[in-house]
């Protein structure tokens, strides 16, 4: 079973998908119930199955483990495989995929859709972290985007058209870039097996292309190409702007997926293609990379404090987070990409209770303005107190997962770059200016507002979706080891073989560190 | 002529043979009653023949001397050619029937199409490609104004017809010029003129008179002017018809001439190629934005689709020949599913074919809905659909021969022809409530779209085994 175990998980949601599509029939109460049921119950047994991956992954061996591997069309393979760096991420996703469709029990529009496109999207998500073959991983990518598209444009916001056509363009304009890049890595390297390319040198002697000296060779370009779609999907400033609009026209299980998992795969990405592949890209962009990320959560944190619609403040706090997750990885040493990963199976958990905090305010009020309410604590304590906890945890309070991740990517950055470091650390002080202020703007005060008078507290149902994602910030929070046990000696891999591709000047650099 | 050279042209003594008998048959017993068996018997033929040809060929030989060539890389075009036509027959056949077009004529002259096409495909000689050429465009021209009662029809028949005249005058310009430079019209003759010694200045002037002419037939821009008009002003099925077969054809004797008499200098062409691919990618995707008729969008998307197939030609090697050959037999295949549903588009007994009529389709029809959702993002290239592997292909072929600019305007041209695509997809999942269409649709129609999607889901698997025999036919015409 271990030789296509992960297949299996892959395709579980599928399989209840095409179910859905073939055999439910019908709009009528009975039939929405069976499909949310039935969608519930394969994303239950999808996290149960993986498991068993969590428990057989050996985290001493740096390699790719439960490989699967059969031909293909193209001298292409069908190849699957986790390692240290992907384990995390699968398992973060069967993990919320059975949250976010318990959070989308309300929906009544087109519900056997709804269910459909939320199970393909996880056998997508899932295939994006699993792949080991570079086209294979594209096409999961790029299929992603898909579901998500309908899932905006169909069950969106007033002006979900729009959000819904940008999310799709900008990404996909991205990921044209990076295909074409992996059409010339194929070409140079002759094989598309990940694993193969991991090992393989792409030429870095300084090339030139109309006039231009292009230092760094094919692996700068490939990197920019990389770097273009996976920039925008994670999303780095200046390429975030899709965000925004997608996350404030999406429907709220839609918005748990796209923070706490999709985004993911931008950085995931990073650290699978562009820092192994082309280190000397990297390093030589690295400097750029990182100034990027420290203006990103300086710029969106205080974009973030001016905003009067509560996902969108949301959304832009994600992006300012992601600003860590880029800096930690770039600055590629153990602590930083740690950090890195840590922070963004953090970020998993705690935006995607964020969205699901508004979503439950706004599916009793049916408004994100954030002017609308104020003094919830007198009618929804438990509420208050969620809410309390995952803002914490968004400004990174010891004791939750959120202080972990920034604390060893800031750990990180500082031995690499001091001044960007300075810069990203008043990142700290602005999200807990803004998150706070929010907490104080929806929960506190008086209770003024007519309509919030007969607001409900937390249902049994919301109780039961918040409990897992509060336990793992916390047990993460407190016993961070968990997670950097699993991707540590990867992790350690990586970074080693990052520095020993890279010229003499900086080994020796590393060295002195 | 013996009778091996008789035996490789037997395919096309047959499709001949039937269309005299048919015509003969029909006018002597109940002329238009017949038209409906008759539609079933030829595309029954037609597959029949693909059949025949896709089995039984081996090897390759030249007949007539070197004017008729039958090789793997024509046989790959030919069943491609007779397929889509044969599909093409099936699902127009009702909705002709329902609107008292259907003459007898029209499977006979689509007959005549395609063997004119099979010749083009085999051509190893200017006469033979001209006499090819010709006798696929005179029929075309026929069926464009099928529909003699309506002004926009007989208008696309004439505009076609003119047009047209004007190409086949740049080929057969072109094609004397290269016959007076290099003294003789067989291809290999060419090829070996050309090998011989210095390239005279005339051939390539010719080589780019012939390429403009074809670019005409495959309406790759700057010489696509007709293709909207017709596409829109011809009755839906011939558009269906004009959308697949004779692109099929025109590629293929586009690949023929550049590479069996032009084969040595695939610097001069490939340019050439290169700039016209680049010019059908970006104006198809960009013109193809404000239009709000399918059937225009669906020309536009065309000549996009054709600048792809090119970027596999332009890159001059087996690969490029392989990808334009998967290209075009991908493209045909979408083209049919997508076309089988725009025939079912009616709206009081009347044709309908603007896009917002789409308004909320998925709800009215969510199965059909979904099939054309797959097509759409398909023709798009958005995996894991078989038309990203289309594309991937061909994009591939461009970066292994160096040309990674051609690679990266394909890209970007995908991403802007993306949209168009998503916006029909948007009419029918988030439109605004509109008035209903009808879209009742006969088995056939039924059946090649949603057969159309499950290829389009299910090629990832395989591709159906075509990479092989498309990377054999490359190799027939370039050689390994």
């Amino acid at each position: 079973m271990n030789d296509n175990l992960l297949s299996i998980i892959i395709f579980i949601p599928a399989v209840a998908a095409v179910i859905l599509a073939l055999f439910l029939r019908g709009e009528d109460a009975a039939a929405q119930r069976n499909a949310k049921w039935l969608a519930l119950l394969a994303t239950s047994v999808t996290f149960l199955v993986s498991l068993f991956v969590l428990l057989g992954f050996d985290p001493a061996n740096t390699g790719f483990q439960f490989v699967e591997q059969r031909p293909w069309i193209l001298g292409l393979q069908y190849k699957m495989g986790v390692d240290g760096i992907s384990v995390l991420f699968v398992m973060l996703t069967t993990f919320l995929m059975p949250i976010t469709i318990a959070a989308c029990w309300g929906v009544e529009t087109r519900v056997k859709d709804y269910m459909i496109a939320f199970l393909m999207l996880e056998t997508l998500m899932l295939g994006v972290f699993c792949a080991l073959d570079l086209v294979l991983f594209y096409l999961f990518f790029e299929a992603g985007l898909i579901p998500m598209f309908l899932i905006i444009g169909i069950w969106g916001g007033k002006d979900r058209v729009y959000a819904a056509f940008k999310f799709f363009l900008y990404t996909f304009l991205g990921s044209v870039l990076m295909l074409v890049a992996m059409i010339a890595m194929y070409y140079d390297a002759g094989t598309t097996d990940i694993a193969k390319l991991l090992v393989h040198d792409f030429a870095s002697e300084t090339i030139g292309i109309a006039g231009f000296q292009i230092v760094g060779g094919l692996q700068t370009l490939l990197f920019l190409a990389f770097f273009a779609s996976f920039a925008v999907k994670m999303p780095m400033w200046p390429v975030h702007t899709w965000l925004p609009d997608a996350h404030v026209q999406a429907p709220t299980a839609g918005s748990v997926v796209l923070a706490a998992i999709l985004l993911k795969m931008g950085g995931y990405g990073f650290l699978r293609f562009s820092l192994p592949m082309f280190p000397v890209g990297a390093d030589l962009l690295t400097p750029l990379v990182l100034w990027m990320s420290a203006i990103a959560i300086v710029y969106t944190s205080l974009v973030a404090l001016a905003q009067q619609d509560m996902k969108k403040l949301i959304a832009y706090s994600s992006v300012a987070h992601m600003g860590y997750v880029t800096m930690g990885i770039f600055a590629a040493n153990q602590q930083g990409v740690d950090g890195a990963i840590f922070q963004m199976i953090s970020h998993g958990f705690i935006s995607g209770a964020l969205f699901l905090c508004v979503g439950v305010i706004y599916d009793r009020m049916h408004t994100r303005d954030i002017d609308a309410y104020g003094g919830l604590v007198v009618r929804m304590p438990t509420y208050a107190l969620v809410f309390m906890f995952f803002t914490m945890a968004n400004v990174g309070l010891p004791g939750t997962s959120g202080f972990v991740g920034e604390f060893l990517t800031l750990m990180g950055i500082f031995q690499v770059n001091t001044w960007v470091a300075v810069v990203a650390t008043s990142g700290v002080i602005l999200s807990a200016a803004y998150a706070l202020w929010l907490y104080r703007r929806v929960v506190f005060g008086d209770l003024i507002k007519g309509a919030l008078k007969s607001i409900g507290d937390l249902s049994g149902r919301e109780r039961a979706i918040f409990a897992p994602l509060i336990a793992m910030t916390l047990l993460l929070g407190i016993y961070p080891s968990l997670v950097t046990d699993i991707i540590g000696p990867s992790v350690g891999a990586l970074v080693a073989d990052y520095h020993a591709a890279l010229p003499v000047r900086d080994a020796a650099q590393v060295a002195m560190e | 002529m013996t009778q091996t050279d008789f035996a490789a042209i037997l395919p096309e003594i047959v499709l001949s043979a039937f269309a005299m008998i048919a015509l003969l048959f029909a006018v002597y017993t109940g002329k238009d009653k017949t038209a409906p068996m008759l539609v079933w018997v030829t595309a029954a033929l037609f597959a029949a023949l693909a059949g025949v040809i896709g089995f039984g060929g081996t090897g390759a030989q030249a007949a007539f001397g070197g004017m008729f060539i039958d090789d793997a890389f024509a046989r790959f075009a030919k069943v491609t050619i007779l397929l889509s036509a044969a599909a093409v027959l099936v699902i127009s056949q009702d909705y002709l029937l329902r609107r008292d077009l259907l003459r007898f004529e029209y499977p006979i002259l689509i007959t005549l199409a395609v063997v004119g096409m099979m010749i083009m495909v085999s051509a190893g000689d200017l006469m033979t490609l001209y006499m090819g050429l010709e006798l696929q465009s005179l029929a075309l021209y026929v069926i464009a104004a099928f529909r003699r009662d309506s002004p926009r029809s007989t208008e696309a028949g004439l505009k076609y017809f003119v047009l047209g005249a004007l190409s086949s005058g740049l080929l057969l310009y072109g094609a004397s010029l290269t016959y007076g430079f290099a003294g003789t019209t067989l291809f290999s003759g060419i090829l070996s003129t050309i090998a011989a010694g210095e390239m005279p200045l005339g051939l390539l002037f010719g080589l780019v008179f012939m390429i403009a002419g074809l670019a005409f037939k495959v309406s790759a821009a700057p010489f696509h002017m007709w293709t909207p008009d017709v596409y829109e002003g011809s009755p839906t099925p011939v558009t269906a018809f004009f959308a697949t077969a004779p692109k099929v054809a025109a590629m293929a004797l586009l690949a023929r001439l550049v590479q069996d008499a032009f084969g040595t200098i695939p610097g001069d062409w490939g340019q050439v190629l290169a700039a016209l691919a680049v010019f059908s990618m970006f104006l198809g995707a960009i013109a193809a934005i404000g239009q709000r008729d399918i059937k225009r969008l669906m020309a536009y998307s065309s000549i996009a689709h054709m600048g792809y197939a090119l970027v596999g030609l332009a890159a001059g090697t087996a690969g490029g020949i392989k990808a334009m050959l998967i290209y075009m037999a991908i493209y045909v295949t979408m083209n049919i599913g997508t076309f089988a549903f725009i025939l079912s588009m009616e709206k009081d007994g009347r044709p309908i074919t603007t896009i917002d009529s789409l308004n909320m389709y998925s709800r009215r029809d969510p199965l059909k809905a979904l099939a054309m959702l797959v097509l759409l993002f398909s023709l798009a290239g958005v995996p894991p659909m078989v038309g990203f592997f289309a594309k991937f292909y061909v994009l591939q072929a461009a970066v292994d021969a160096g040309m990674v600019w051609l690679a990266l305007a394909g890209a970007v041209a995908s991403v802007i022809g993306a949209f168009y695509y998503l916006r029909i997809v948007f009419y029918m999942y988030f439109g605004k409530e509109g008035d209903a269409i009808d879209t009742a649709m006969v088995p056939a129609q039924w059946l090649m779209l949603m057969g159309v999607a499950a290829i389009m889901l299910l090629g990832i698997i395989n591709l159906f085994g075509i990479e092989p025999l498309a990377a054999f036919a490359a190799d027939s015409l370039v050689g390994p």
